[in-house]
Protein backbone atom coordinates (compact mmCIF):
# COMPACT_ATOMS: atom_id res chain seq x y z
CA UNK A 1 0.00 0.00 0.00
CA UNK A 2 1.29 3.46 -0.84
CA UNK A 3 1.03 6.57 1.36
CA UNK A 4 -1.75 6.20 3.92
CA UNK A 5 -4.39 8.92 3.57
CA UNK A 6 -5.22 11.21 6.51
CA UNK A 7 -8.87 10.16 6.57
CA UNK A 8 -10.57 7.07 5.19
CA UNK A 9 -14.13 8.38 5.52
CA UNK A 10 -16.06 11.56 6.29
CA UNK A 11 -17.85 12.07 9.60
CA UNK A 12 -21.18 13.43 8.35
CA UNK A 13 -24.16 14.68 10.33
CA UNK A 14 -27.25 12.52 9.81
CA UNK A 15 -29.71 13.65 7.12
CA UNK A 16 -33.47 13.72 7.76
CA UNK A 17 -33.91 10.42 6.00
CA UNK A 18 -32.36 7.66 3.91
CA UNK A 19 -33.51 4.89 1.57
CA UNK A 20 -31.87 2.34 3.86
CA UNK A 21 -30.53 2.60 7.40
CA UNK A 22 -28.16 -0.10 8.65
CA UNK A 23 -27.99 -0.24 12.45
CA UNK A 24 -24.53 -1.32 13.54
CA UNK A 25 -21.18 -0.24 12.09
CA UNK A 26 -19.28 -3.46 12.49
CA UNK A 27 -17.92 -5.63 9.72
CA UNK A 28 -21.32 -6.93 8.61
CA UNK A 29 -22.99 -3.51 8.70
CA UNK A 30 -20.16 -1.87 6.73
CA UNK A 31 -20.10 -4.69 4.18
CA UNK A 32 -23.88 -4.41 3.82
CA UNK A 33 -23.65 -0.69 3.14
CA UNK A 34 -20.85 -1.21 0.61
CA UNK A 35 -22.74 -3.88 -1.35
CA UNK A 36 -25.97 -1.82 -1.24
CA UNK A 37 -24.10 0.93 -3.05
CA UNK A 38 -21.82 -1.21 -5.23
CA UNK A 39 -24.17 -4.04 -6.27
CA UNK A 40 -27.56 -2.36 -6.14
CA UNK A 41 -26.85 1.32 -6.79
CA UNK A 42 -28.53 2.29 -3.52
CA UNK A 43 -26.31 5.07 -2.21
CA UNK A 44 -28.69 7.05 -0.03
CA UNK A 45 -27.69 4.85 2.90
CA UNK A 46 -26.63 5.49 6.49
CA UNK A 47 -24.80 3.19 8.87
CA UNK A 48 -25.60 4.14 12.47
CA UNK A 49 -23.03 3.07 15.04
CA UNK A 50 -23.50 3.80 18.75
CA UNK A 51 -19.76 3.59 19.47
CA UNK A 52 -17.04 3.75 16.84
CA UNK A 53 -16.78 1.79 13.59
CA UNK A 54 -15.75 -1.85 13.99
CA UNK A 55 -15.17 -1.53 17.74
CA UNK A 56 -17.26 -4.56 18.79
CA UNK A 57 -16.73 -8.13 17.67
CA UNK A 58 -14.94 -6.92 14.54
CA UNK A 59 -12.12 -5.80 16.84
CA UNK A 60 -12.28 -8.91 19.03
CA UNK A 61 -12.42 -11.96 16.76
CA UNK A 62 -9.60 -14.37 15.92
CA UNK A 63 -9.83 -13.59 12.15
CA UNK A 64 -10.15 -17.20 10.97
CA UNK A 65 -11.68 -17.61 7.51
CA UNK A 66 -12.85 -20.99 6.22
CA UNK A 67 -15.84 -22.54 4.48
CA UNK A 68 -15.59 -26.23 5.42
CA UNK A 69 -19.11 -26.46 6.88
CA UNK A 70 -21.05 -29.70 6.80
CA UNK A 71 -24.54 -28.73 5.61
CA UNK A 72 -25.32 -27.58 2.07
CA UNK A 73 -26.88 -24.27 3.13
CA UNK A 74 -23.85 -23.32 5.25
CA UNK A 75 -21.28 -24.49 2.72
CA UNK A 76 -23.00 -22.38 0.07
CA UNK A 77 -22.97 -19.10 1.99
CA UNK A 78 -19.53 -19.54 3.63
CA UNK A 79 -17.98 -20.64 0.31
CA UNK A 80 -19.54 -17.59 -1.33
CA UNK A 81 -17.83 -15.56 1.39
CA UNK A 82 -14.49 -17.27 0.79
CA UNK A 83 -14.69 -16.53 -2.94
CA UNK A 84 -15.42 -12.89 -2.14
CA UNK A 85 -12.49 -12.83 0.31
CA UNK A 86 -10.20 -14.06 -2.48
CA UNK A 87 -10.96 -10.95 -4.54
CA UNK A 88 -11.58 -8.46 -1.76
CA UNK A 89 -8.22 -6.66 -1.57
CA UNK A 90 -8.47 -5.92 -5.30
CA UNK A 91 -12.17 -5.01 -5.23
CA UNK A 92 -11.78 -2.64 -2.28
CA UNK A 93 -8.35 -1.41 -3.39
CA UNK A 94 -6.95 -1.99 0.08
CA UNK A 95 -4.66 -4.77 1.28
CA UNK A 96 -6.61 -6.80 3.84
CA UNK A 97 -3.65 -9.17 4.32
CA UNK A 98 -5.72 -12.22 3.42
CA UNK A 99 -3.40 -15.17 3.93
CA UNK A 100 -4.63 -18.56 2.67
CA UNK A 101 -2.32 -20.57 4.87
CA UNK A 102 -4.72 -23.49 5.43
CA UNK A 103 -6.87 -24.58 8.36
CA UNK A 104 -6.46 -27.92 10.12
CA UNK A 105 -9.35 -29.36 12.12
CA UNK A 106 -7.77 -32.06 14.28
CA UNK A 107 -9.26 -35.45 15.10
CA UNK A 108 -8.44 -37.02 18.47
CA UNK A 109 -10.97 -39.85 18.65
CA UNK A 110 -12.47 -42.45 16.34
CA UNK A 111 -15.67 -40.41 16.22
CA UNK A 112 -13.66 -37.29 15.28
CA UNK A 113 -12.14 -39.25 12.38
CA UNK A 114 -15.56 -40.36 11.16
CA UNK A 115 -17.00 -36.86 11.42
CA UNK A 116 -13.95 -35.33 9.76
CA UNK A 117 -13.99 -37.79 6.86
CA UNK A 118 -17.73 -37.23 6.39
CA UNK A 119 -17.21 -33.48 6.32
CA UNK A 120 -14.37 -33.77 3.78
CA UNK A 121 -16.67 -35.74 1.45
CA UNK A 122 -19.58 -33.35 2.00
CA UNK A 123 -17.29 -30.37 1.32
CA UNK A 124 -16.01 -31.87 -1.94
CA UNK A 125 -19.55 -32.53 -3.13
CA UNK A 126 -20.25 -28.85 -2.48
CA UNK A 127 -17.16 -27.69 -4.36
CA UNK A 128 -15.30 -26.74 -1.17
CA UNK A 129 -11.62 -27.75 -1.11
CA UNK A 130 -10.98 -30.35 1.60
CA UNK A 131 -8.43 -33.05 2.31
CA UNK A 132 -7.93 -35.70 4.94
CA UNK A 133 -4.46 -35.88 6.51
CA UNK A 134 -3.11 -38.77 8.57
CA UNK A 135 -0.90 -37.96 11.59
CA UNK A 136 2.20 -37.95 9.40
CA UNK A 137 0.49 -35.49 7.03
CA UNK A 138 -0.41 -33.29 10.01
CA UNK A 139 3.23 -33.37 11.19
CA UNK A 140 4.45 -32.27 7.76
CA UNK A 141 1.87 -29.50 7.39
CA UNK A 142 2.35 -28.15 10.91
CA UNK A 143 5.59 -29.42 12.46
CA UNK A 144 5.04 -27.77 15.85
CA UNK A 145 1.98 -29.87 16.74
CA UNK A 146 2.71 -32.64 19.22
CA UNK A 147 1.77 -35.73 17.21
CA UNK A 148 3.31 -38.26 19.60
CA UNK A 149 1.12 -41.14 20.74
CA UNK A 150 1.73 -40.80 24.47
CA UNK A 151 -0.43 -37.76 25.13
CA UNK A 152 -3.91 -37.70 26.66
CA UNK A 153 -5.61 -36.93 23.31
CA UNK A 154 -3.25 -38.05 20.51
CA UNK A 155 -3.68 -36.49 17.06
CA UNK A 156 -5.19 -39.22 14.88
CA UNK A 157 -5.57 -37.10 11.75
CA UNK A 158 -7.06 -33.85 10.54
CA UNK A 159 -9.14 -32.25 7.86
CA UNK A 160 -7.35 -29.57 5.85
CA UNK A 161 -8.90 -26.74 3.90
CA UNK A 162 -5.94 -25.29 1.96
CA UNK A 163 -7.80 -22.13 0.82
CA UNK A 164 -8.78 -21.18 4.38
CA UNK A 165 -6.70 -18.77 6.43
CA UNK A 166 -6.73 -15.42 8.20
CA UNK A 167 -7.04 -11.71 7.33
CA UNK A 168 -6.32 -8.45 9.14
CA UNK A 169 -9.68 -7.59 10.70
CA UNK A 170 -9.10 -3.83 11.07
CA UNK A 171 -8.06 -3.53 7.43
CA UNK A 172 -11.23 -5.35 6.38
CA UNK A 173 -13.41 -2.89 8.29
CA UNK A 174 -11.48 0.14 7.05
CA UNK A 175 -11.58 -1.10 3.46
CA UNK A 176 -15.35 -1.57 3.47
CA UNK A 177 -15.88 1.72 5.31
CA UNK A 178 -13.71 3.71 2.94
CA UNK A 179 -15.35 2.32 -0.21
CA UNK A 180 -18.87 2.68 1.19
CA UNK A 181 -18.09 6.29 2.10
CA UNK A 182 -16.66 6.94 -1.38
CA UNK A 183 -19.90 5.65 -2.90
CA UNK A 184 -21.94 8.11 -0.82
CA UNK A 185 -22.87 6.11 2.29
CA UNK A 186 -23.04 8.17 5.50
CA UNK A 187 -21.13 6.44 8.30
CA UNK A 188 -22.46 8.02 11.48
CA UNK A 189 -20.63 7.20 14.69
CA UNK A 190 -21.80 7.97 18.21
CA UNK A 191 -25.39 7.49 17.04
CA UNK A 192 -27.40 5.06 19.18
CA UNK A 193 -30.78 3.79 18.06
CA UNK A 194 -33.20 4.16 20.98
CA UNK A 195 -36.48 3.24 19.28
CA UNK A 196 -38.32 2.83 15.99
CA UNK A 197 -40.67 5.18 14.15
CA UNK A 198 -43.68 3.11 13.14
CA UNK A 199 -46.86 3.52 11.13
CA UNK A 200 -49.02 0.57 12.11
CA UNK A 201 -46.90 -2.52 11.60
CA UNK A 202 -44.44 -0.68 9.36
CA UNK A 203 -41.11 0.80 10.41
CA UNK A 204 -40.52 4.20 8.79
CA UNK A 205 -37.40 5.27 10.66
CA UNK A 206 -35.47 5.20 13.89
CA UNK A 207 -35.23 7.30 17.05
CA UNK A 208 -31.64 8.09 17.99
CA UNK A 209 -29.69 10.17 20.48
CA UNK A 210 -29.14 12.55 17.52
CA UNK A 211 -32.86 12.79 16.81
CA UNK A 212 -35.28 10.89 14.56
CA UNK A 213 -34.06 9.66 11.15
CA UNK A 214 -36.53 8.42 8.54
CA UNK A 215 -35.86 5.38 6.39
CA UNK A 216 -37.44 3.31 3.65
CA UNK A 217 -36.03 0.16 5.14
CA UNK A 218 -34.09 -0.56 8.33
CA UNK A 219 -31.61 -3.42 8.67
CA UNK A 220 -30.28 -4.49 12.06
CA UNK A 221 -26.67 -5.67 12.14
CA UNK A 222 -25.95 -5.39 15.84
CA UNK A 223 -24.54 -8.83 16.77
CA UNK A 224 -24.67 -9.29 20.55
CA UNK A 225 -27.13 -6.42 20.99
CA UNK A 226 -29.63 -7.67 18.38
CA UNK A 227 -32.12 -8.80 21.04
CA UNK A 228 -32.05 -5.40 22.72
CA UNK A 229 -32.77 -3.59 19.44
CA UNK A 230 -35.39 -6.08 18.27
CA UNK A 231 -37.23 -5.76 21.58
CA UNK A 232 -37.60 -2.02 20.86
CA UNK A 233 -39.61 -3.08 17.80
CA UNK A 234 -41.59 -5.63 19.80
CA UNK A 235 -39.77 -8.69 18.40
CA UNK A 236 -38.31 -11.59 20.40
CA UNK A 237 -35.39 -13.23 18.61
CA UNK A 238 -34.26 -16.82 19.18
CA UNK A 239 -30.79 -15.68 20.24
CA UNK A 240 -28.90 -15.61 23.53
CA UNK A 241 -25.96 -13.28 24.14
CA UNK A 242 -22.82 -14.82 25.61
CA UNK A 243 -19.24 -13.71 26.24
CA UNK A 244 -16.65 -15.18 23.87
CA UNK A 245 -13.07 -14.73 24.98
CA UNK A 246 -9.77 -14.77 23.13
CA UNK A 247 -6.15 -14.00 23.92
CA UNK A 248 -2.83 -13.17 22.31
CA UNK A 249 0.73 -13.91 23.32
CA UNK A 250 3.62 -11.51 23.11
CA UNK A 251 5.10 -11.02 19.62
CA UNK A 252 7.11 -14.04 18.53
CA UNK A 253 9.17 -15.01 15.51
CA UNK A 254 7.10 -16.86 12.89
CA UNK A 255 6.72 -20.40 14.27
CA UNK A 256 3.18 -21.39 13.36
CA UNK A 257 2.56 -21.90 9.62
CA UNK A 258 -1.24 -22.35 9.50
CA UNK A 259 -4.44 -22.29 11.55
CA UNK A 260 -5.10 -25.22 13.88
CA UNK A 261 -8.48 -25.94 15.42
CA UNK A 262 -9.32 -28.76 17.76
CA UNK A 263 -12.90 -29.58 18.55
CA UNK A 264 -11.98 -32.18 21.13
CA UNK A 265 -9.46 -30.40 23.35
CA UNK A 266 -11.23 -27.19 22.33
CA UNK A 267 -8.89 -24.46 21.24
CA UNK A 268 -7.98 -22.74 17.97
CA UNK A 269 -4.61 -21.16 17.33
CA UNK A 270 -3.00 -19.13 14.59
CA UNK A 271 -0.15 -16.62 14.46
CA UNK A 272 -1.02 -13.09 13.42
CA UNK A 273 0.99 -11.28 10.77
CA UNK A 274 2.64 -9.19 13.47
CA UNK A 275 3.71 -12.30 15.41
CA UNK A 276 1.22 -12.78 18.26
CA UNK A 277 -0.19 -16.24 18.80
CA UNK A 278 -3.96 -15.76 18.66
CA UNK A 279 -6.10 -18.25 20.59
CA UNK A 280 -9.78 -18.71 21.23
CA UNK A 281 -12.14 -21.39 22.44
CA UNK A 282 -15.78 -21.66 23.40
CA UNK A 283 -18.29 -19.24 24.88
CA UNK A 284 -18.82 -18.65 28.58
CA UNK A 285 -22.03 -20.51 29.44
CA UNK A 286 -24.03 -17.68 31.01
CA UNK A 287 -25.87 -14.83 29.29
CA UNK A 288 -23.95 -11.56 29.35
CA UNK A 289 -23.51 -8.16 27.74
CA UNK A 290 -20.40 -7.31 29.77
CA UNK A 291 -17.71 -7.98 27.11
CA UNK A 292 -15.74 -10.05 29.61
CA UNK A 293 -15.85 -13.64 30.76
CA UNK A 294 -14.50 -15.91 33.46
CA UNK A 295 -10.80 -16.65 33.89
CA UNK A 296 -11.15 -20.43 34.06
CA UNK A 297 -12.30 -20.43 30.43
CA UNK A 298 -8.99 -18.82 29.43
CA UNK A 299 -7.11 -21.26 31.66
CA UNK A 300 -8.75 -24.23 29.94
CA UNK A 301 -8.04 -22.99 26.44
CA UNK A 302 -4.38 -22.39 27.29
CA UNK A 303 -4.15 -25.90 28.80
CA UNK A 304 -5.57 -27.26 25.53
CA UNK A 305 -3.10 -25.19 23.50
CA UNK A 306 -0.14 -26.49 25.52
CA UNK A 307 -1.32 -30.06 25.05
CA UNK A 308 -1.13 -29.53 21.28
CA UNK A 309 1.86 -27.16 21.16
CA UNK A 310 4.43 -27.86 23.91
CA UNK A 311 6.63 -25.24 22.20
CA UNK A 312 4.28 -22.51 23.52
CA UNK A 313 4.97 -23.34 27.18
CA UNK A 314 7.17 -20.30 27.79
CA UNK A 315 5.20 -17.81 25.74
CA UNK A 316 3.58 -15.05 27.79
CA UNK A 317 -0.01 -13.94 27.57
CA UNK A 318 -0.05 -10.33 26.43
CA UNK A 319 -3.76 -9.63 26.54
CA UNK A 320 -7.13 -11.34 26.96
CA UNK A 321 -10.51 -9.89 26.10
CA UNK A 322 -14.15 -10.79 25.50
CA UNK A 323 -16.84 -9.91 23.00
CA UNK A 324 -20.57 -10.54 23.11
CA UNK A 325 -21.81 -13.08 20.61
CA UNK A 326 -25.44 -13.78 19.71
CA UNK A 327 -25.99 -17.51 19.55
CA UNK A 328 -28.99 -19.21 17.93
CA UNK A 329 -30.33 -22.67 18.88
CA UNK A 330 -28.86 -24.22 15.69
CA UNK A 331 -25.61 -22.19 15.59
CA UNK A 332 -26.58 -20.71 12.22
CA UNK A 333 -27.32 -17.05 11.47
CA UNK A 334 -30.65 -15.35 10.86
CA UNK A 335 -30.73 -13.10 7.77
CA UNK A 336 -34.02 -11.85 6.44
CA UNK A 337 -37.33 -10.07 7.02
CA UNK A 338 -39.01 -9.82 10.44
CA UNK A 339 -42.71 -9.81 11.36
CA UNK A 340 -42.49 -5.98 11.27
CA UNK A 341 -42.71 -4.53 7.75
CA UNK A 342 -39.57 -2.84 6.40
CA UNK A 343 -37.51 -4.09 9.35
CA UNK A 344 -34.87 -6.72 8.60
CA UNK A 345 -32.48 -8.62 10.79
CA UNK A 346 -28.99 -10.03 10.31
CA UNK A 347 -27.85 -11.68 13.53
CA UNK A 348 -27.11 -14.97 15.22
CA UNK A 349 -23.66 -15.41 13.71
CA UNK A 350 -22.56 -16.52 17.15
CA UNK A 351 -18.90 -17.42 17.37
CA UNK A 352 -18.21 -17.45 13.63
CA UNK A 353 -19.29 -14.20 12.02
CA UNK A 354 -15.97 -12.75 10.86
CA UNK A 355 -15.36 -15.34 8.15
CA UNK A 356 -18.79 -14.60 6.70
CA UNK A 357 -18.40 -10.81 6.59
CA UNK A 358 -18.46 -10.32 2.78
CA UNK A 359 -21.25 -12.86 2.14
CA UNK A 360 -23.26 -11.57 5.09
CA UNK A 361 -23.10 -8.05 3.65
CA UNK A 362 -23.64 -9.29 0.08
CA UNK A 363 -26.81 -11.28 0.86
CA UNK A 364 -28.14 -8.74 3.38
CA UNK A 365 -27.71 -5.95 0.84
CA UNK A 366 -29.71 -8.02 -1.66
CA UNK A 367 -32.42 -8.57 0.97
CA UNK A 368 -32.56 -4.88 1.91
CA UNK A 369 -32.54 -3.76 -1.73
CA UNK A 370 -35.25 -6.13 -2.96
CA UNK A 371 -37.20 -6.81 0.23
CA UNK A 372 -36.61 -10.53 -0.33
CA UNK A 373 -33.94 -13.03 0.58
CA UNK A 374 -31.30 -14.10 -1.93
CA UNK A 375 -31.28 -17.91 -2.50
CA UNK A 376 -28.07 -18.01 -0.42
CA UNK A 377 -29.74 -16.58 2.70
CA UNK A 378 -33.28 -17.86 2.15
CA UNK A 379 -32.69 -20.99 4.30
CA UNK A 380 -31.46 -18.73 7.13
CA UNK A 381 -34.85 -17.06 7.66
CA UNK A 382 -36.44 -16.51 11.06
CA UNK A 383 -39.28 -18.87 10.03
CA UNK A 384 -37.07 -21.94 10.38
CA UNK A 385 -37.70 -21.85 14.12
CA UNK A 386 -41.40 -22.39 13.36
CA UNK A 387 -41.06 -24.85 10.47
CA UNK A 388 -38.30 -26.81 12.18
CA UNK A 389 -36.03 -26.63 9.10
CA UNK A 390 -32.99 -25.94 11.26
CA UNK A 391 -29.43 -25.80 9.89
CA UNK A 392 -27.81 -27.53 12.81
CA UNK A 393 -24.12 -26.69 12.65
CA UNK A 394 -23.38 -27.42 16.34
CA UNK A 395 -20.49 -29.84 16.14
CA UNK A 396 -21.17 -30.44 12.46
CA UNK A 397 -19.25 -27.27 11.59
CA UNK A 398 -16.12 -28.41 13.44
CA UNK A 399 -17.46 -26.26 16.33
CA UNK A 400 -15.06 -23.72 17.88
CA UNK A 401 -15.50 -21.42 14.91
CA UNK B 1 -15.17 -15.98 37.60
CA UNK B 2 -18.59 -15.62 39.16
CA UNK B 3 -19.05 -16.26 42.87
CA UNK B 4 -22.45 -17.92 43.03
CA UNK B 5 -24.55 -18.18 46.21
CA UNK B 6 -25.91 -21.71 46.42
CA UNK B 7 -28.93 -21.49 48.77
CA UNK B 8 -27.78 -24.69 50.53
CA UNK B 9 -23.97 -24.53 50.41
CA UNK B 10 -23.22 -20.79 50.39
CA UNK B 11 -20.90 -18.87 48.06
CA UNK B 12 -18.94 -21.13 45.71
CA UNK B 13 -16.84 -20.66 42.55
CA UNK B 14 -18.63 -20.74 39.21
CA UNK B 15 -16.64 -23.84 38.18
CA UNK B 16 -18.79 -25.91 40.57
CA UNK B 17 -21.99 -24.96 38.74
CA UNK B 18 -23.85 -25.76 35.57
CA UNK B 19 -25.89 -23.08 33.80
CA UNK B 20 -29.55 -23.65 33.04
CA UNK B 21 -30.67 -20.49 31.24
CA UNK B 22 -33.83 -18.49 31.81
CA UNK B 23 -35.88 -19.37 34.89
CA UNK B 24 -39.64 -19.75 34.95
CA UNK B 25 -40.25 -21.31 31.52
CA UNK B 26 -42.93 -23.93 32.25
CA UNK B 27 -43.68 -26.88 29.98
CA UNK B 28 -46.90 -26.01 28.13
CA UNK B 29 -49.96 -27.27 29.99
CA UNK B 30 -51.60 -28.60 26.81
CA UNK B 31 -48.78 -28.99 24.25
CA UNK B 32 -51.00 -30.71 21.67
CA UNK B 33 -53.11 -27.56 21.41
CA UNK B 34 -50.21 -25.23 20.55
CA UNK B 35 -49.75 -23.84 17.05
CA UNK B 36 -46.41 -24.43 15.30
CA UNK B 37 -45.52 -20.85 16.10
CA UNK B 38 -46.28 -21.23 19.82
CA UNK B 39 -44.41 -24.53 20.01
CA UNK B 40 -41.39 -23.05 18.20
CA UNK B 41 -41.54 -20.14 20.60
CA UNK B 42 -41.51 -22.48 23.60
CA UNK B 43 -38.65 -24.58 22.17
CA UNK B 44 -36.34 -21.91 20.79
CA UNK B 45 -37.07 -18.44 22.12
CA UNK B 46 -35.93 -17.19 25.51
CA UNK B 47 -35.63 -13.72 26.98
CA UNK B 48 -32.22 -12.12 26.42
CA UNK B 49 -32.32 -8.89 28.42
CA UNK B 50 -29.45 -6.49 29.01
CA UNK B 51 -29.97 -6.04 32.74
CA UNK B 52 -31.69 -8.15 35.37
CA UNK B 53 -32.26 -11.77 34.38
CA UNK B 54 -33.74 -14.58 36.48
CA UNK B 55 -31.79 -17.72 35.63
CA UNK B 56 -31.30 -21.32 36.70
CA UNK B 57 -28.08 -22.81 38.02
CA UNK B 58 -27.31 -26.31 39.25
CA UNK B 59 -24.65 -26.92 41.91
CA UNK B 60 -23.31 -29.76 39.78
CA UNK B 61 -20.07 -30.35 41.73
CA UNK B 62 -21.72 -29.75 45.12
CA UNK B 63 -25.16 -30.52 46.42
CA UNK B 64 -26.52 -31.20 42.90
CA UNK B 65 -29.62 -29.06 43.47
CA UNK B 66 -31.15 -26.53 41.09
CA UNK B 67 -31.99 -22.97 42.15
CA UNK B 68 -32.80 -19.55 40.71
CA UNK B 69 -30.83 -16.32 41.04
CA UNK B 70 -31.36 -12.87 39.59
CA UNK B 71 -28.20 -11.56 37.93
CA UNK B 72 -27.49 -8.38 35.97
CA UNK B 73 -26.22 -9.41 32.54
CA UNK B 74 -24.52 -6.03 32.01
CA UNK B 75 -22.53 -5.96 35.28
CA UNK B 76 -22.63 -9.66 36.36
CA UNK B 77 -23.83 -8.48 39.80
CA UNK B 78 -25.99 -11.12 41.48
CA UNK B 79 -28.96 -9.17 42.81
CA UNK B 80 -30.66 -12.03 44.70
Amino acid sequence: MSEHPDRLWRNPEPKAGYDVIVVGGGGHGLATAYYLAANHGIRNVAVLEKGWLAGGNMARNTTIIRSNYLWDESAAIYEHALKLWEGLSAELDYDILFSQRGVLNLAHTLQDIREGARRVHANRLNGVDAEWLDPDGVRKFCPIINTSEDVRYPVLGATLQPRAGIAKHDHVAWAFARKADELGVDLIQGCEVTGFLKQGNKVVGVETNLGPIHAGRVGLAAAGHSSVLASLAGIRLPVQSHPLQALVSELLEPVHPCVVMSNHVHVYVSQAHKGELVMGAGIDPYNSYAQRGSVHVIEQQMAAALELFPIFARAHVLRTWGGIVDVTPDASPIIGPTPVDNLFVNCGWGTGGFKATPASGWTYAHTLATGKAHPLNEPFALERFTTGALIDEHGAAAVAH
Amino acid sequence: MLLIPCPWCGDRDETEFHYGGQAGVPYPARPAELSDEQWGDYLFVRDNPKGRFAERWSHAAGCRRWFTIVRDTASHEIVR
